[in-house]
């Protein structure tokens, strides 16, 4: 069976997220799972054009369905939670709204032919593949590893964007995909709580104390690790647990403060398959390769 | 003091952010939910009621709705489908388009010099989007720490890349009237 998927990676893949890029470019090749960036990608607007401009919100991605037109698949697979939502606010613009049509038709030179279709990269691996498929692929399964599934906010709400391919208040893809991968999820009530978004430089303080009840909550639940889908919500509940802001001086972590390991869901996909991973978890702040190790799961 | 209320407020936002801001009976389930809540001096479900009451000048000088994160729990938790997100992004937008104080000046300048690096590059180049943020506003010296080590693990490219279609990334910027910083 082929899966062939038009692919938009978004600013972050290439950058503060390149684990991310990496882990599910190899994630994706195991599966037999063809990406097809869109050419001359641009950026979302991320949470900024909707913040200062709700018509630039829209435009900025109508763009990349633009482009997602001229390469073939009719899917469009995004990783990033945030990109994704964009994505699907604007493709649902298009559809409904003739003058927002219009103009973006006139301003991009395209015809919107409404047979895209922006995904999340998490749906389509949960959806798409068979629990079969996706368990006939591993070879070092993760030896109970108990992490908390952590959904954040864009990937699952809202539903009018996002067409409940999960539930957007328990939501379980994630869940049942690292119980294939021998792992086990447990339970926790934070699962689909806001991490802060893009307050993380401008008021530090607020993701600081929003990163902080995550990790407690993580721990309180018997997790060893928390798994995203999300580089927003890794480079903040993995970087605020250790840079926590505040100048002149940075803000001191809580007493009762243990590391928490943070893992893209594409990660540990690719540890359980024995892909060659091992070398960009060195990149996160919080380095989860002490927990591998203890937990017998070799690099 | 007498309180004058904007009558003409609630429709106006009404129809900017195409929420039925009227429809709020004050359930509270936004406010609830909402992660930005406890460092709001207007949570969200008494926005939507100042909305009601016409309290334009008290909302748009306000913090609170430059703190919304826009994670969508509200919209998706309200039983009468009013996305707050969407009514606070209108009301900051009234507030740039008003030229009043905005309450956040941090957040703002964060979302200019994001905004500001597509518009140069079509892509978020972060390392100079951060220096545009660091001058504006002169917040020099926090999360140097952090910015260090992902540079050191080459996850901020020290140099921009500009994407070939910048004429229709520019046209874009120009249709939906999005001004130039300065």
């Amino acid at each position: 069976m082929e899966h062939r998927y038009a692919f938009y990676p978004g600013c972050t893949l290439h950058s503060t997220g390149v684990e991310f890029g990496v882990s599910t470019e190899l994630v994706c090749r195991a599966l037999g799972l063809e990406l097809v960036e869109i050419p001359d990608w641009n950026c979302c607007g991320a949470s900024s054009a909707h913040s200062l401009n709700d018509r630039l919100f829209l435009a900025l991605p109508a763009r990349n369905l633009a482009k997602a037109q001229e390469v073939g698949p009719d899917d469009l697979a995004i990783p990033c939670a945030a990109c994704y939502s964009r994505l699907a606010a604007a493709d649902l613009a298009l559809r409904q709204d003739d003058a927002f049509r219009a103009e973006m038709e006139a301003t991009l030179g395209f015809e919107y032919q409404g047979r895209v279709r922006p995904r999340n990269l998490l749906d389509i691996v949960a959806n798409d593949f068979s629990r079969e498929q996706l368990a006939a692929r591993v070879k070092k399964p993760l030896n109970g590893l108990k992490v908390v599934s952590y959904y954040g906010c864009l990937l699952i709400r809202p539903p009018r964007y996002t067409g409940r391919w999960d539930d957007p208040e328990h939501p379980q893809s994630m869940d049942h995909l690292l119980g294939v991968l021998g792992a086990e999820a447990v339970p926790w009530s934070y699962g689909v709580d806001c991490c802060g978004g893009s307050l993380t430089l401008n008021r530090s303080d607020v993701v600081v104390h929003l990163v902080d009840r995550l990790v407690r909550a993580a721990h309180e639940a018997g997790a060893e690790a928390l798994v995203t889908a999300c580089p927003m919500c890794m480079a903040n509940v993995d970087g605020r647990q250790k840079y926590r802001g505040g100048a002149p001086l940075p803000r001191k972590p809580r007493p009762d403060y243990e590391p928490l390991p943070i893992f893209y869901f594409t990660e540990l996909m690719a540890l359980a398959y024995d892909l060659p991973v091992g070398k960009v978890l060195g990149r996160h702040l919080v380095d989860p390769r002490p927990l591998l190790r203890q937990r017998g799961i070799v690099l | 003091m007498a309180i004058q209320p904007d009558l003409s407020f609630a429709p106006r936002v009404a129809e900017l952010s195409h929420q039925p801001v009227q429809r709020c009976y004050y359930c509270l389930r936004c406010s609830a939910g909402c992660p930005a809540a406890p460092f709001m001096e207007y949570t969200p479900a008494q926005i939507l009621r100042l909305v009601q009451l016409g309290q334009k000048e008290t909302l748009l000088r306000s913090s609170a709705i430059w703190l919304c994160i826009g994670c969508e729990t509200c919209g998706t938790r309200c039983p009468n489908e009013i996305h707050a997100g969407a009514v606070i992004d209108a009301l900051r937008q009234m507030a740039v388009a008003e030229g009043v104080p905005v309450g956040e000046r941090t957040v703002f300048q964060l979302h200019r010099a994001f905004l500001d690096s597509i518009r140069t590059w079509g892509r978020l180049h972060e390392l100079t989007m951060l220096m545009q943020y660091k001058l504006t506003s002169r917040d020099l010296f926090s999360d140097l720490d952090m910015g260090l080590d992902m540079f050191r693990k080459g996850k901020i490219h020290p140099w921009p890349k500009r994407i070939k279609g910048m004429a229709q990334v520019k046209g874009l910027f120009e249709v939906t009237g999005e001004r130039q910083t300065g």
